[in-house]
């Protein structure tokens, strides 16, 4: 049996490694972005967050100020012994912990009152979203501590089916064109197509796990993908909004099954720092996944 | 584009050499400040109440920080700025009041506070979006904090700054980067969707 303090371990060490390290296919997107960026100004951007990217890991500290709200996704295996409770309970009690010794900052406020609780958790938070997997002797544990800078900026099309793959790419585009520098770009663009109305945000954000560079296993996803990427990068809203050819590191979509009236499409980015951890709990060891 | 070190407070004449552009260093003391200071900063005027603290020729900080208290005395684990637009209704009124000389922040602000700034000789700053261990390495120490009641990211921390930096000049004298970079993006996305 996986224990509770096992668990509440692994969630404070993938908070550290999340809001300190940015992944590695994320600090090569940027190397690649900076790289190919022409503009002074667009360089000085890239080149303050490659250095601040070394000199937090130097350090040991986030990588940015807004180490965001905990968001967990947690897969249980069928062939794990494990209380689903326990996992529930380590995410809470180790969101709190790392609030303190890493330490992150307490961005968890009341939405009517705005009073901070202090230690990040507050009425359904943290968020968790469980899978059960057949046959797997493991939990899965990622984290996704997300900023606001840019959750503010997601949105949610109803699309009429008719306006069809033309009407997503359009909606994209829009949204990130208007989002401007606000999402602190080169972001990465989550899309979640089809589901409902709640599924399709879920999808986006969900889209934003997959590590950058790895390809879309439907084909005709895929090829949206590098399409919307492209595309994006040709609007000129450039690194922090201030000009250039980086806009996007990355496009991601994920789908789901939709009526056949309807056709919603939700768009969450995720901020320059990728920012994302995951892990693996065997009965007696733990694999840190890339 | 000129690259410019700056003390703090900032004369009108320092702010007036400034174009959109050009890169800013500044050494002195900030003063961070998010929506429910400004909100606060407000209230005491409207009050007619002195504020606790001095932002004539000041300079006025859109972050959050993350802050550990070692021993009683704070200080600063990381500070890269926040999103200023949601500033952008409380803005004018404070650069009105209080002089401030300089904004830091990350995205823009409107219009509004454009003509707020050009008719009160103020520059807008923006600082990279989630620098913000190199931007703490600037930061030499804390002086007070002001409104910690607010929580940690909303209250009024005074930083005692060295060469904060790099700062890129994106709004001064009516110009801003960011609506020359949003006319292009605008012409761009018109005729990427044309293609479709």
């Amino acid at each position: 049996m996986v224990s509770k303090e096992r668990l509440t371990e692994v969630v404070v060490e993938l908070f550290r490694r999340a809001v300190i390290q940015p992944p590695v296919d994320v600090v090569r997107a940027l190397q690649d972005a900076y790289r190919n960026e022409t503009s002074e100004i667009a360089r000085t951007q890239l080149k303050a967050i490659l250095d601040n990217i070394k000199l937090a890991r130097k350090k040991e500290v986030p990588v940015c100020q807004d180490t965001g709200i905990p968001l967990f996704y947690v897969t249980v295996g069928s062939n794990i012994s494990v209380d689903v409770n326990d996992i529930h309970e380590a995410v809470v009690e180790g969101v709190a912990k790392a609030t303190k010794t890493i330490p992150l900052r307490p961005n968890v406020v009341d939405p009517v009152s705005r009073k901070n609780s202090g230690n990040n958790i507050a009425d359904g938070m943290p968020h968790i979203d469980f899978t059960f997997l057949p046959e797997k002797d493991y939990v899965e544990i990622t984290v996704l501590p997300k900023g606001a800078g840019s959750e503010n900026m997601s949105a949610l099309a109803m699309l009429k089916p008719s306006e069809g793959v033309k009407g997503v790419k359009k909606f994209v585009l829009e949204t990130v064109a208007r989002a401007s520098g606000n999402p602190c770009p080169p972001t990465i663009i989550g899309v979640g197509l089809g589901g409902s109305s709640d599924l399709a945000l879920a999808l986006a954000k969900k889209a934003l796990l997959r590590p950058i560079g790895t390809k879309n296993r439907d084909r005709t996803l895929a090829a949206l993908e590098v399409e919307l990427k492209e595309k994006i990068n040709q609007l000129g809203v450039g690194p922090m909004g201030l000009g250039g050819r980086a806009t996007c590191l990355a496009v991601q979509v994920e789908k789901a099954g939709c009526h056949t009236a309807s056709l919603p499409v939700g768009i969450n980015m995720q901020c320059w720092t990728g920012r994302r951890a995951a892990a693996r709990v065997f009965k007696n060891k733990v694999e840190w996944l890339k | 584009m000129a690259e410019v070190r700056l003390k703090i407070p900032l004369r009108k004449e320092d702010v007036e050499r400034l174009s959109v552009g050009d890169t800013v260093y500044l050494s002195g003391v900030v003063y961070t400040a998010r929506d429910e200071a400004h909100e606060g900063m407000l209230k005491f005027l409207g009050k007619g109440k002195k504020l606790p603290f001095n932002l004539s020729g000041g300079v006025i900080f859109h972050c959050g920080p993350l802050m550990k208290q070692e021993k009683g005395k704070w200080n600063v684990v990381c500070a890269g700025p926040t999103t200023s637009s949601r500033m952008n209704k409380l803005q004018s009124e404070v650069i009105e009041k209080l002089g401030v000389r300089a904004v830091i922040g990350k995205g823009g602000m409107d219009d509004n506070v454009m003509k707020a700034m050009e008719k009160n000789k103020t520059v807008y700053l923006a600082a990279t979006g989630g620098a913000a261990a190199l931007m703490a390495e600037k930061i030499r120490n804390v002086g007070r904090v002001y409104w910690l009641d607010l929580g940690m990211p909303e209250a009024v921390w005074a930083l005692n700054v060295h060469d904060l930096g790099p700062l890129t000049v994106a709004i001064a004298k009516g110009k801003s980067l960011y609506a020359n970079v949003n006319r292009a993006v605008a012409g761009n996305l018109k005729s990427i969707i044309q293609n479709l």
